[in-house]
């Protein structure tokens, strides 16, 4: 059920979005209904934790000596 | 050798620094050249203070003046705003600003000669990209929502780059930021400018790209006036945002990027979506998911009630119930029907009493008749045949009985 832990903040959202339109089906069968509450339940609290914990990553474009492209961490405190 | 050993001068007398500079306002003053002058160049830096003075720089494609145009002048020449870009000609005198040591031209009077240099080239290449179709609306991609990386293009140094990663770390931590560092003034800085949108591209990970610059003179902005920056933001894969100096200030990057914003808070401010609206989305998902289980829970215990209801109804309890008042309705409905059968029993019998009554022979004789009988057998006489002289008869009146005897008469 935890699968999802990988997931980016788009993706969860997604999934999230996808959960609460299956549970507007009212076909749906109990055992149904309630795995699509859980995980959208989860999603959710999941994609609030991403948010609370999110820092802003900040990194430089960098050319080495060997003339390839790479990405560093920059401070700029 | 670079400074060949040679004797020293011999120096003039020492001066101080309020004396050398009296010195040089003097000379600039009594130069006749000097004191009534006009001087063609190109509106820089054009700043007019509370007081209403106006400082400018006139300036050339190789030198430059400090110019002063006081309030009083600008207010007798009547002259229009100044702006920068504006060729002019100015006509003052020349003189030291004693405290800063400052030589200035104090301007008379402006007049206009044209557009300017800057202004024209800019013109020219506004024309000429407009016309291969690099400022069209079809062109202009839409923003990512949500970008996980965004690309700038800016100065390491710059003070508007710390305002937008504050406003990227306020709106969107979720976000990856990578910097192309890049020089934003100066000769070498459309170049920079352009490898910097190439290198960001090249590495890929962006999504959008921002390129800016703080606020400045036309002068220190108009690296983002040339083609190789236009160009490079044309062919850039991915949507690029400009964000260079204030509100006012147009340029060429402006009219190629995909969205112009005035500044680079409000470029940093439209790349990304605000983590106060994504919270909310999120929570309504989650009010909606609940009221959407609850609803469904709903119905179940519903269908659950109602056939528990069926049930009850079909068992064998509530139909001996449903028997035995069934029962209890016919015995009542019966003793009804009964109760009212018998009262009007009674009325019938009633009335058939009251006209018995009136027809009995006691109500006959009140009325006067009398009933004859022989006294003998006590039958009664109703013809004259039945009756012989001398026969003992019983003459019965309402209240008694009178005896009689037949005569032969």
């Amino acid at each position: 059920m935890d699968a999802f832990t990988t997931l980016s903040y788009e993706e969860a959202f997604e999934k999230l979005e996808q959960a609460v339109t299956a549970l507007q089906d009212k076909r749906l069968d109990l055992d149904h209904a309630l795995k699509h509450y859980e995980e959208g339940m989860k999603l959710a609290q999941y994609c609030h934790d991403l948010l609370q914990k999110a820092e802003l990553r900040v990194q430089q474009l960098r050319i080495t000596d060997d003339g390839d492209l790479e990405s560093e961490p920059l401070d700029l405190a | 050798m670079l400074f060949p050993e040679l004797e020293p001068e011999p120096f003039s007398a020492d001066w101080s620094v309020a004396q050398v500079v009296r010195h040089l306002k003097e000379l600039l003053e009594t130069d006749i050249e000097l004191q009534g002058i006009r001087v063609h160049g190109e509106i820089s830096g054009c700043k007019t203070v509370s007081s209403g003075h106006c400082y400018f720089t006139l300036k050339d494609a190789e030198a430059q003046l400090s110019c002063v145009f006081f309030k009083w002048a600008r207010q007798r020449s009547a002259a229009q705003e100044l702006r920068d870009g504006m060729a002019v000609a100015v006509s003052g005198r020349f003189s030291l600003y004693e405290r800063d040591g400052k030589l200035q031209l104090y301007v008379d009077r402006v007049e206009f000669t044209g557009a300017g240099e800057l202004a024209t080239r800019f013109e020219q290449l506004k024309t000429r990209l407009q016309a291969e179709g690099l400022f069209e609306a079809e062109r202009k991609r839409p923003l990512p929502q949500a970008p996980a990386v965004i690309g700038i293009v800016t100065s390491l140094q710059a003070a508007a780059l710390r305002d937008m990663l504050r406003v990227l770390r306020t709106r969107y931590p979720l976000a990856q930021v990578v910097i192309a560092p890049s020089l934003v003034q100066g000769s070498e800085a459309p170049a920079a400018l352009a490898t910097a949108l190439d290198l960001l591209n090249e590495h890929g990970e962006a999504e959008v790209i921002i390129v800016a610059r703080g606020g400045g003179s036309i002068e220190e902005l108009w690296a983002f006036n040339e083609e190789v920056v236009a160009r490079a933001i044309a062919r850039s894969r991915v949507p690029v945002i400009s964000g260079v100096g204030h509100e006012t200030d147009f340029t060429i990057a402006d009219f190629v990027a995909d969205y112009r914003a005035s500044t680079p808070t409000a470029a940093a401010t439209k790349a990304v979506p605000d983590i106060v609206d994504l919270q909310a989305a999120t929570f309504g998902y989650q009010q909606e998911l609940g009221s959407l289980i609850e609803d469904f829970l709903l119905r179940y215990r519903e269908n659950l009630e109602r056939a528990e209801r069926q049930l009850e109804r079909e068992s064998p309890r509530s139909r001996l119930e449903r028997l035995q008042q069934q029962l209890d309705g016919t015995i009542e409905t019966l003793q009804e029907q009964m109760q009212h059968w018998l009262a009007l029993q009674q009325e019938r019998l009633k009335g058939v009493t009251l006209s018995l009554d009136a027809l009995s022979p006691e109500r006959i004789i009140e009325r006067g008749y009398s009933i004859v009988r022989r006294a003998s057998d006590r039958s009664i006489i109703t013809h004259v045949a039945q009756v012989q002289p001398g026969d003992e008869l019983a003459i019965q009146v309402a209240d008694g009985q009178i005896s009689a005897r037949a005569t032969a008469d």
